[in-house]
């Protein structure tokens, strides 16, 4: 009886967030890495809330990408510590459908929840109650993305030491896009005006990312195994 | 000659970009031939050696 | 039958032979046409109407983005023939570009900004197309952080040919977005970075800096992608002779 591959797929996202369940310390830390980076800028511009409200979308997304670029480390590293995605790669599975499921996972770890911290960090940085949607909409897809973009990266990255600053390297220019446009759409939000035009720029991107960032990430799984 | 020199006022903004261009561009020569002097020797020290323990 | 001199092109002998004659091809082109246009685009053409003598960057200026572009396209295009027909020789020319292509972008940056400074008031302005170059010049970076980070050229090779693939795909994507974000916020005065309509005696310098560049890339190539093979070949016979020929 084979599996089929969305089967698999299925069972990776469940094996992954079951495994994360029990590393909880791991994913608390890009949440702490958003919450201290997002900290540091009143101390260091102002505390006046008018201030730095024109500036907070910014602020809400460089501190979340960064978060996300931290987190990327671990998609890849225990699974090709222990074999595990050598297992995978052989496994004669879609190659690409595990990574998507991985990735998925990965996402649902450390962008969901930074998308659901991130109203938080806005009002302390004088962002009105209405502009909440227009901070978890935009970055919850934008961290999709950027997870999506930094799977193939990490992928890349496997097994070469002190990586992580090798991975911001790579990751950065391919997500400014994002960033471009996930930061007008918070930033529109906190001016009170309809942020739907970014929003779908970055809806279009997160499907081209969808279709096309596993296929490369798993590419790239096949060359670093090599 | 000086009006040539001079650029209608903008001289320091044009000398020092095609000063830079041309430092890239002789720079690009020196980095490429090195490249190749240095693969040569490395082949060369990879022969004598390969050569040296039949 | 056409098909034969692709298949020679995947032998390091014959393209490393190949490379040594068609050097001179193209170096000297380069040089004459270079030296042509800049006494053409210094002396011989006349003043613009509005940025009188100061425009004449644009003969060092577009030549150098120029080149970063066209390097990294043919740097991508390289890699994508590496990956698909696992030639290492196409591997070896995408190595080869790296260099060249990042050090223009510097290029570009710089005499873009000194062309804008008397134009904009400052030496940057965030204007959309240096932007997108100064990513570029992070894509570069990138692409070379990667192959110096992996020991095995191998996986060096696929690694940062992947890279250059998923890289191109995004420049179009980067470019836009950068230019849809600066007009947004319009930058105070419109920046004639690009090339507007110009009298011929304007253009022929400039396409003859576009073209004598194009021959230099082409030349530094050649060199490079000679030190890149004898770095990927192993098996000595055709070494030796190559080195003492």
């Amino acid at each position: 009886m084979s599996t089929s591959a969305l089967q698999a797929a299925r069972l990776i996202l469940a094996r992954d967030l079951r495994l994360a369940l029990r590393k909880r310390g791991q994913f608390v830390q890009p949440l702490a890495f958003f919450a201290i980076v997002t900290t540091l800028f009143p101390l260091s511009i102002s505390p006046e809330l008018a201030r730095l409200r024109e500036i907070s979308s910014g602020v809400l997304w460089v501190a979340a990408l960064l978060a996300s670029l931290l987190a990327l480390e671990f998609l890849f590293r225990d699974d090709a510590h222990d074999g595990t995605l050598e297992q995978y790669a052989l496994s004669g599975q879609s190659l690409t459908w595990l990574i998507f499921a991985k990735t998925t996972a990965h996402w649902l770890l450390t962008g969901v929840p930074l998308a659901v911290m991130a109203p938080l960090a806005g009002l302390s940085l004088g962002v009105p109650y209405a502009a909440v949607l227009g901070i978890i909409v935009p970055i919850a897809l934008g961290t999709l993305v950027l997870s999506l973009i930094g799977a193939i990266g990490a992928a890349l990255t496997l097994g070469v030491r002190r990586s992580g600053v090798l991975l911001t390297l790579l990751t950065l220019p391919l997500a400014m896009p994002v960033l471009i446009f996930g930061a007008q759409a918070t930033d529109l939000a906190i001016r009170g005006a309809s942020f739907a035009a970014p929003l779908y720029l970055l809806s279009a991107m997160a499907v081209l990312g969808v279709t096309l960032a596993p296929l490369a990430a798993s590419a790239a799984v096949r060359i670093s195994l090599e | 000659m000086n009006e040539f020199l001079h650029m209608g006022g903008y001289a320091r903004f044009v000398w020092p970009s095609y000063a830079l261009t041309l430092a890239i561009v002789v720079l690009n020569i020196i980095w490429a031939r090195r490249s190749l002097a240095r693969a040569r020797a490395d082949a060369r020290r990879r022969l004598l050696r390969s050569g040296a323990n039949p | 039958m056409a098909w034969t001199w692709f298949h020679r092109l995947a032998s390091p002998p014959h393209v490393y032979a190949l490379a040594t004659r068609l050097t001179p091809w193209f170096a000297w082109p380069a040089a004459a046409l270079i030296l042509a246009g800049l006494y053409a685009g210094l002396v011989l053409a006349p003043p613009d109407y509005q940025q009188g003598d100061g425009f004449r960057i644009i003969y060092v200026h577009a030549p150098s983005a120029w080149m970063s572009l066209m390097v990294y396209v043919t740097m991508a295009t390289a890699a994508a023939v590496g990956l698909i027909w696992r030639m290492k020789i196409a591997h070896a020319a995408a190595a080869s570009c790296a260099p060249i292509g990042a050090s223009f972008t510097v290029a570009a940056l710089v005499t873009g900004s000194l062309w804008g400074r008397p134009m904009w008031g400052t030496y940057w302005e965030w204007d959309p197309r240096l932007t997108s170059e100064l990513i570029l010049l992070f894509l570069y970076l990138g692409y070379m952080a990667l192959r110096s980070a992996i020991d095995d050229v191998q996986r060096a090779d696929r690694a940062s040919a992947l890279l250059a693939v998923v890289g191109v795909v995004n420049v179009p994507i980067i470019h836009y977005s950068v230019l849809w974000w600066n007009s947004l916020h319009q930058a105070p005065s419109v920046m004639k970075l690009a090339k507007p309509e110009m009298p011929a005696a304007m253009l022929i310098p400039l396409l003859m800096m576009l073209a004598g560049f194009t021959f230099f890339f082409v030349a530094l190539l050649l060199v490079r992608l000679r030190g890149e093979i004898l770095r990927r070949e192993r098996s000595a016979s055709w070494i030796r002779e190559a080195l003492t020929g």
